[in-house]
């Protein structure tokens, strides 16, 4: 059973993709939903990250997830995800799991109209299509991160241990590629 | 233009789930954000004063806009009379992050809404019913809200407008595949837009409710309906507690389904705006635009 937060944002379009691929899935929105549930992954989804970490801190849902992060269940978090994983926001004091060592520079490409779709190279995998939304990217990454993809210089997908984040939104399209790789190298170790 | 309309579509699907709202200033922007705001929306006035002042409403000027986009990193917001493309044209020029062609503002054309296929920036349109909401929809609308009565803090419009455009939804579904063009002549809207909600049951875009949401119970009821999410006009800063109330209201439309939460937020909230019921009002924003 893959958990997906479901404070704010795009979630469903995550539990829709998991479907496709005969996973299970369930929203979490406050700690009783983790309760008698035997987790195999968690999926941060897109929306505002300022919005999310706020919801999360209020909710008390924080500290659980904290410890489900740290005790290294695998985490997949796109967008807004990416941001509330990351060790380091460069544009915002906020830290939220400072789970991933990276530095993240939050709506790294500009406002609405900077927003773009293109195709990009994801290690393992190919070439895979990449819908951005005021998206952040990674400026850089510590020793035990492996970068995974990277667009016009930028590194837009990285993994470190349990945690796989994306900058791009895999489950905006038909792709279901990046969501098969999480849950083959991630979930079923 | 497809990709782009895509990515617009794409944005407000990242709003879901979340509350927006109407802020006059960087200072209540920063309110906003702070309470959980997932968007705002930038306006000279909120619409229980653009009532209580009358006269001619327009778009806000572009440097009270920039203010707020300099004050907030959350996506910003701004409204444009109906019809006006040169409006929406400058708020373009600004890069804003979504343009909403309001019926809160004076009309600026009484038959054409904006072409806004010409432009690269997004728009959400009020709808009353499934056949505005399509309209808006092939006139380039890549996200629809419920119109409900503005600046009232009277939700009865807006649960009629959601209770309705979900009602036709249903009606199509239910429909045979070659009654779809008869169903899209009576809507006044184009084939293929009849067809998808048939096949699908839903709009192919985003629909938040709006226009007189008050209280977080306003809100899950908005949510409970079908919304996809909500704006909050006046209902925030012409309460007697704004940081408070925004916050709850976020709670609320993460939380709809709970009562237990939505009671415990629902707790000490101070003043309500004061609100004004449909029938004392002169002016029916909803009827403007169809």
């Amino acid at each position: 059973m893959i958990g997906i937060l479901a404070l704010q944002g795009g979630f469903i379009e995550h539990c829709n993709i998991l479907a496709k691929l005969g996973a299970e899935c369930f929203e979490i929105r406050k700690d009783q939903d983790l309760a008698d549930k035997k987790i195999d992954g968690l999926i941060l989804p897109g929306g505002e990250s300022t919005v999310v970490g706020k919801l999360l801190r209020e909710s008390g849902l924080f500290n659980q997830l904290k410890h489900l992060i740290d005790d290294e269940i695998p985490v997949f978090g796109t967008c807004a995800g990416l941001i509330l994983l990351a060790k380091k926001i460069e544009n915002d004091p906020n830290v939220y799991f400072g789970a991933i060592d990276i530095l993240v520079k939050r709506n790294a490409f500009g406002r609405q109209l900077g927003s773009f779709r293109t195709d990009g190279d994801f290690a393992g995998i190919g070439s895979v299509p990449m819908t951005f939304i005021r998206a952040p990217y990674v400026e850089n990454v510590g020793p035990d991160v492996t970068i995974l993809s990277k667009v016009n210089g930028h590194i837009v997908a990285a993994e470190q241990k349990n945690i796989l984040v994306t900058a791009f939104h895999p489950e905006l399209t038909d792709d279901s590629r990046i969501h098969a790789y999480f849950l083959k190298n991630f979930c079923k170790k | 233009m497809n990709n782009r309309y895509e990515l617009n579509k794409n944005l407000a699907q990242m709003l879901k789930g979340g509350v927006i709202m109407d802020v006059t200033s960087p200072e209540q922007a920063r309110i906003a954000e702070e309470a959980g705001a997932c968007a705002v929306m930038a306006l000279e006035r909120i619409p229980a004063d653009i009532r209580k002042a009358g006269g001619v409403s327009r778009m806000s000027d572009p440097k009270m806009i920039k203010g707020i986009q300099a004050a907030v990193s959350i996506p910003v917001m701004a409204k444009v009379r109906i019809g006006h493309f040169v409006e929406a044209q400058i708020l373009e020029a600004i890069d804003i992050d979504y343009i909403d062609e309001s019926e809160v503002l004076t009309p600026a054309d009484n038959v054409f809404h904006i072409d806004k296929t010409k432009f690269k920036v997004p728009f959400v349109c009020g709808a009353k019913d499934l056949g505005e909401a399509l309209r808006r929809i092939s006139e380039g609308a890549s996200m629809i809200r419920t119109k409900g009565e503005p600046g009232t803090g009277d939700v009865v419009q807006a649960v009629q407008h959601i209770r309705l455009i979900n009602q036709q939804i249903r009606n199509l579904q239910s429909l045979r595949e070659d009654e779809l063009f008869n169903a899209a002549k009576e809507l006044q809207v184009p084939y293929d837009l009849a067809k998808y909600v048939h096949d699908n049951g839903k709009l192919p875009v985003v629909n938040f409710a709006a226009g007189g949401v008050a209280t977080p119970a306003d809100a899950a009821l908005m949510m409970q309906l079908g919304a996809e999410g909500v704006f909050v006009g006046s209902g925030i800063f012409k309460s007697g507690d704004p940081a408070k109330r925004a916050r709850a209201i976020v709670q609320a439309v993460t939380n709809y389904n709970d009562p237990d939460i939505i009671a415990e937020i629902s707790e000490d909230l101070g003043e309500a705006m004061v609100g004004i019921n449909e029938q004392e009002i002169e002016l029916l924003m909803a009827e403007r635009g169809k």
